[in-house]
């Protein structure tokens, strides 16, 4: 019972998380700029934060993740961060020499009110900043937002740093695939190729933070967007944004710097959401189906009704982060599942007034903490047991004290492998994901079963 | 194959030693370089390491969400009884915390928190943004102590503040403050404190019972399976037994000058370390207790006797090994850089986060002719030495891990995500197995290191 010292009779909390079901700005915007070429993420703040920001991203990944820090002291939190700025800045374009530094913020820097615009400009008019090379920034206090907020403020800064108009337009298609594994970025990209759209897709991080054993370590691997293809963001025809919190900032000040129009998508989790995407994408690039996409949309569809029997009216527990909480409810509800208890750490009233949309149909009281934490999570389930889990590593002590069937999804995942590799998204991660369900669910029917009822064929 | 030079910045040349290169003299203890990518982390983080596994207190940190989501179990220090200290709890501030300051919620969040789990004490972690806003901690805590009845004990954890080692220094000046405030009756002569260790993989456990063996009680576990009445009478101790990690040596020192403990450094990591720190700590108490002496080497016999034969077959296979150690302290490379050279492998490079100098003249001391000595390296650098060094094997914490398996060179984990004990003498067992398997293991003939494809 490792969390044994979770009551189950709940009260309004307001001073406190206990068990977060979130984490902090900084480490969503550093993995936005892993999804660049070249780039080194660099944080702005003491020593400390970065180093927890790339241990937990290590522990997702099984990947060295690379980032600088301006290593504060003492002095720096007092007398603020120029200096220290400055210097990194020096120092990393000499010793490590990537194409662009993502400069993000920290807690104190924030609190200290370090402007960093300003303090790359200076860098630039010291000559620090070589030519042809770059220093973007966002802002990510983490008292306010999440994670999520932060890599939805690093997408932007790529947007604001470098899409221009020339004037042409091209015939590609902006992708934002919103705050998901690189895997899934893969497959984003997979579909589009398969549909024959040429698409720009950013941020990016497949072959960064999945890449193959080489026997060598490289600081800045092959994946990534480049500066070059976000500069010509401006002139693509169209931009679908995936996930409104993760990736509509970037789509709408595409829209406005450069007139490139913008659809807002749920991220294709799922049969109808993947639909969505598909046809959008159909839509925007004139372009029709191939059948090599509606054959992965067909085995999907096969595997729900040979299968429904074992969705129906399954209770779901999930938490995660916003976009992909929205997908996967509509999802399971889709398939006659009941996502009962919601939770995100990140806050947002637009969040639970369309979640209650999505399980209007759910013959079950549903509750939503936006934001919640995993201590009310797990009281909730407490109260009202589920026959499912999902939700990303932590869950597995409610799993475990609760003996509850546990999927794991989102971030992050320290104890398992495969949603680096395998995705989540289209036809196919939604393959995927079904399996992994059916499994959880049919692995405890087996354990659970009296003999008479202990079936081989399933 | 040399290193390749322009990876090492010129102001780092002197937190690099090759030995027999040169005077020695290395520079440590510097604050990073603005822009390393360093693998060193803050205060607050070695405060939470240190004090995480007293498991019947409260942990509070007071900050934004992150630092507390990341320091949230991640580090398997075991709990006999109660589990508090598994669960994360945060004030979360939020942006009119900032502005107008936090001293409200957290009193709110230790009210609540205290009420609900009755835990024995409450540690309140300060964090880099409540060192700027100005929350006055101390006078909260004390008034919750007032009111609640246990002690609320501020950490000065602020991260910007030092480096790991002074987060040690806060947690220590922390615990320092439940002490001599318990009831001392009922401890014998021959009782010690274990300070230092911190029960992963239920390695404390493990040294109590060796300590049990020779007829001595253990007061206070600081900090693996620790409880708050331990420490409360800690002082009541004969003598300190200090795992030399640098983690509670400051502890050590305060209890000895206060209250006249006297301590001993030890280590529990390889053999002759594990039996060396026995035989001192029986040494200690000879007087006291004559038969000390006999049981202890009783004890080191009947464990050497069950070691030995298992040693040998794994040191028959790694003999001429090559191994890196980079790791957060200096003194557990010390005990590595023996435990090695008792397994036959041949040390090439070895560093620290935090080292000393003093800390680094005795690594000197102990290692082989083109040894590398490094200081709070980076990544860059440690890629171009091991393959400098063709190194079989690599020790070091999890953002080293996955550096090693890139380059395709064996790991072995002897930090926080250790899933075996090390310590003791069946640690040396479980860790001669685990470089074995991770060096001998026939996946290494896939990468292209060994097959010749780099
Ligand atoms: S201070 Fe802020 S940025 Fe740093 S770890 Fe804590 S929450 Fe994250
Ligand atoms: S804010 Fe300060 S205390 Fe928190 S992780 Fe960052 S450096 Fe450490």
């Amino acid at each position: 019972m490792l969390l044994r010292h979770t009551s189950k009779e709940i009260v309004n909390r307001k001073a406190l998380t206990i068990n977060p079901a979130k984490t902090c700005q900084p480490i969503g915007a550093m993995y936005a700029a892993l999804g660049i070429h070249g780039c080194l993420p660099h944080s702005h703040g003491s020593q400390g934060c970065c180093a927890y920001h790339r241990s937990t991203l290590t522990r997702h990944y099984k990947e060295p993740v690379m980032a600088a820090t301006s290593s504060f002291t003492e002095g720096a939190s007092v007398f603020g961060g120029q200096a220290n700025l400055v210097q990194a800045i020096d120092n990393i374009f000499t010793i490590y020499d990537p194409e662009v530094i993502a400069v993000h913020t920290t807690c104190l820097s924030e609190t200290i009110g370090d402007d960093i615009p300003q303090i790359a400009g200076k860098a630039q008019a010291d000559g620090k900043i070589p030519a042809g090379k770059y220093v973007i920034h966002a802002n990510t206090p983490s008292y306010t937002g999440s994670h999520v907020t932060g890599f939805a403020s690093m997408t932007r800064a790529m947007v604001d740093y470098f899409a221009r108009s020339s004037g042409q337009r091209s015939d590609r298609i902006n992708i934002i695939p919103g705050y998901v594994e690189p895997s899934d970025m893969e497959e984003i990209r997979r579909i589009a190729v398969e549909m024959g759209v040429r698409i720009i897709l950013f941020p990016d991080t497949s072959n960064v933070l999945n890449r193959p054993q080489t026997g060598r370590y490289e600081m800045f691997p092959k994946g990534g967007v480049t500066v070059e293809e976000l500069m010509s963001t401006g002139d693509s025809r169209t931009t679908l944004a995936l996930g409104r919190l993760a990736s509509g900032s970037a789509a709408r000040a595409l829209d406005t710097r450069c007139k490139v129009p913008c659809e807002i998508l749920d991220l294709p989790i799922g049969l109808n959401a993947t639909d969505a995407f598909v046809d959008a994408l159909r839509k925007a690039a004139a372009v029709s189906v191939p059948d090599t996409i509606t054959t992965e949309r067909g085995r999907m569809l096969d595997i729900i009704t040979d299968m429904h029997q074992y969705f129906y009216g399954k209770k779901v527990a999930l938490t995660g982060d916003p976009d992909q909480l929205v997908s996967l409810s509509e999802f399971l509800v889709s398939i006659d599942m009941q996502p009962i208890h919601i939770v995100t750490g990140t806050p947002g009233k637009k969040f639970e007034t369309r979640i209650r949309e999505i399980t209007g149909e759910v013959p079950h009281r549903v509750n939503i903490g936006a934001p919640g934490d995993m201590f009310l999570f797990h009281q909730w389930i407490k109260n009202d047991p589920v026959d499912l889990l999902m939700g990303n590593s932590y869950v597995k002590y409610i799993a475990r004290d609760e003996d509850i069937p546990f999927v794991r999804f989102g971030f992050p995942i320290t104890d398992r492998i495969g949603h680096s590799y395998f995705p989540t998204v289209g036809y196919r991660g939604g393959m995927r994901l079904l399996e992994k369900i059916l499994d959880a669910l049919l692995d405890r029917k087996d354990r659970d079963s009296p003999e008479e009822s202990f079936e081989l064929v399933m | 194959m040399s290193t390749d030079v322009s990876v090492i910045h010129t102001e780092r040349k002197d937190q690099i030693h090759r030995k027999g290169e040169g005077d020695f003299d290395l520079s440590c203890n510097r604050d990073s370089l603005a822009g390393a990518v360093s693998q060193r982390a803050c205060v607050f983080c070695g405060s939470r390491v240190v004090l995480y596994p007293i498991a019947d207190a409260l942990h509070l940190v007071h900050g934004p969400i992150g630092c507390a989501a990341y320091t949230w179990d991640i580090r398997g220090a075991l709990s006999s009884g109660p589990e508090l200290h598994r669960m994360s709890f945060s004030t979360d501030l939020q942006e009119r915390d900032v502005i107008f300051g936090g001293e409200e919620k957290l009193h709110k969040a230790l009210d609540e928190l205290i009420d609900r789990h009755a835990p024995k004490a409450a540690f309140v972690y300060s964090t880099c943004i409540v060192g700027i806003i100005g929350d006055d901690i101390e006078t909260v805590c004390a008034s919750v102590a007032e009111k609640k009845g246990i002690p609320v004990v501020p950490v000065q954890s602020e991260g910007f503040k030092g480096n790991k080692r002074a987060g040690y220094h806060a947690a220590c000046k922390a615990m320092f403050r439940l002490m001599g405030t318990g009831d001392t009756s009922g401890i014998p002569i021959l009782g010690i404190n274990i300070l230092g260790d911190f029960n992963l993989a239920g390695e404390m456990w493990i040294i109590k019972d060796y300590f049990r063996r020779m007829g001595i009680e253990t007061v206070a576990c600081i900090t693996g399976d620790g409880r708050v009445d331990d420490l409360r009478r800690a002082h009541g101790a004969s003598l300190n037994v200090v795992q030399c990690s640098g983690a509670t040596m400051d502890l050590a020192d305060m209890m000895k000058k206060s209250f006249g403990v006297p301590h001993l450094r030890v280590s529990y990591f390889g053999v002759e370390d594990m039996a060396e720190s026995l035989y001192s700590v029986a040494h200690f108490f000879q007087d006291k207790d004559p038969g000390i002496m006999d049981r202890t080497r009783a004890l080191v016999k009947e464990e050497l006797s069950r070691l030995y034969p298992v040693l040998q077959e794994f040191r028959k296979a790694l003999t001429g090994k090559k191994a890196a150690i980079y790791v957060g302290g200096a003194f557990k490379a010390f005990s590595l850089v023996r435990a090695f050279r008792l397994l036959g492998m041949q040390v090439v490079l070895v560093g620290s986060q935090t080292g000393t100098d003093e800390d680094y003249r005795e690594l000197y001391e102990i290692t082989d002719e083109g040894t590398i000595i490094v200081d709070d390296s980076n990544p860059l650098e440690l890629t171009s030495f091991l393959k400098e060094k063709d190194v079989d094997v690599f020790v070091g914490g999890v953002k080293e891990r996955p550096i090693a398996y890139k380059l395709g060179v064996g790991f072995c984990d002897h930090n926080h995500e250790r899933k075996e004990p090390l310590e003791g003498f069946i640690g040396m067992a479980n860790f001669a197995r685990e470089v074995h398997s991770s060096v001998k293991s026939p996946v290494w003939r896939f990468v292209p290191r060994r097959n010749g494809r780099v």
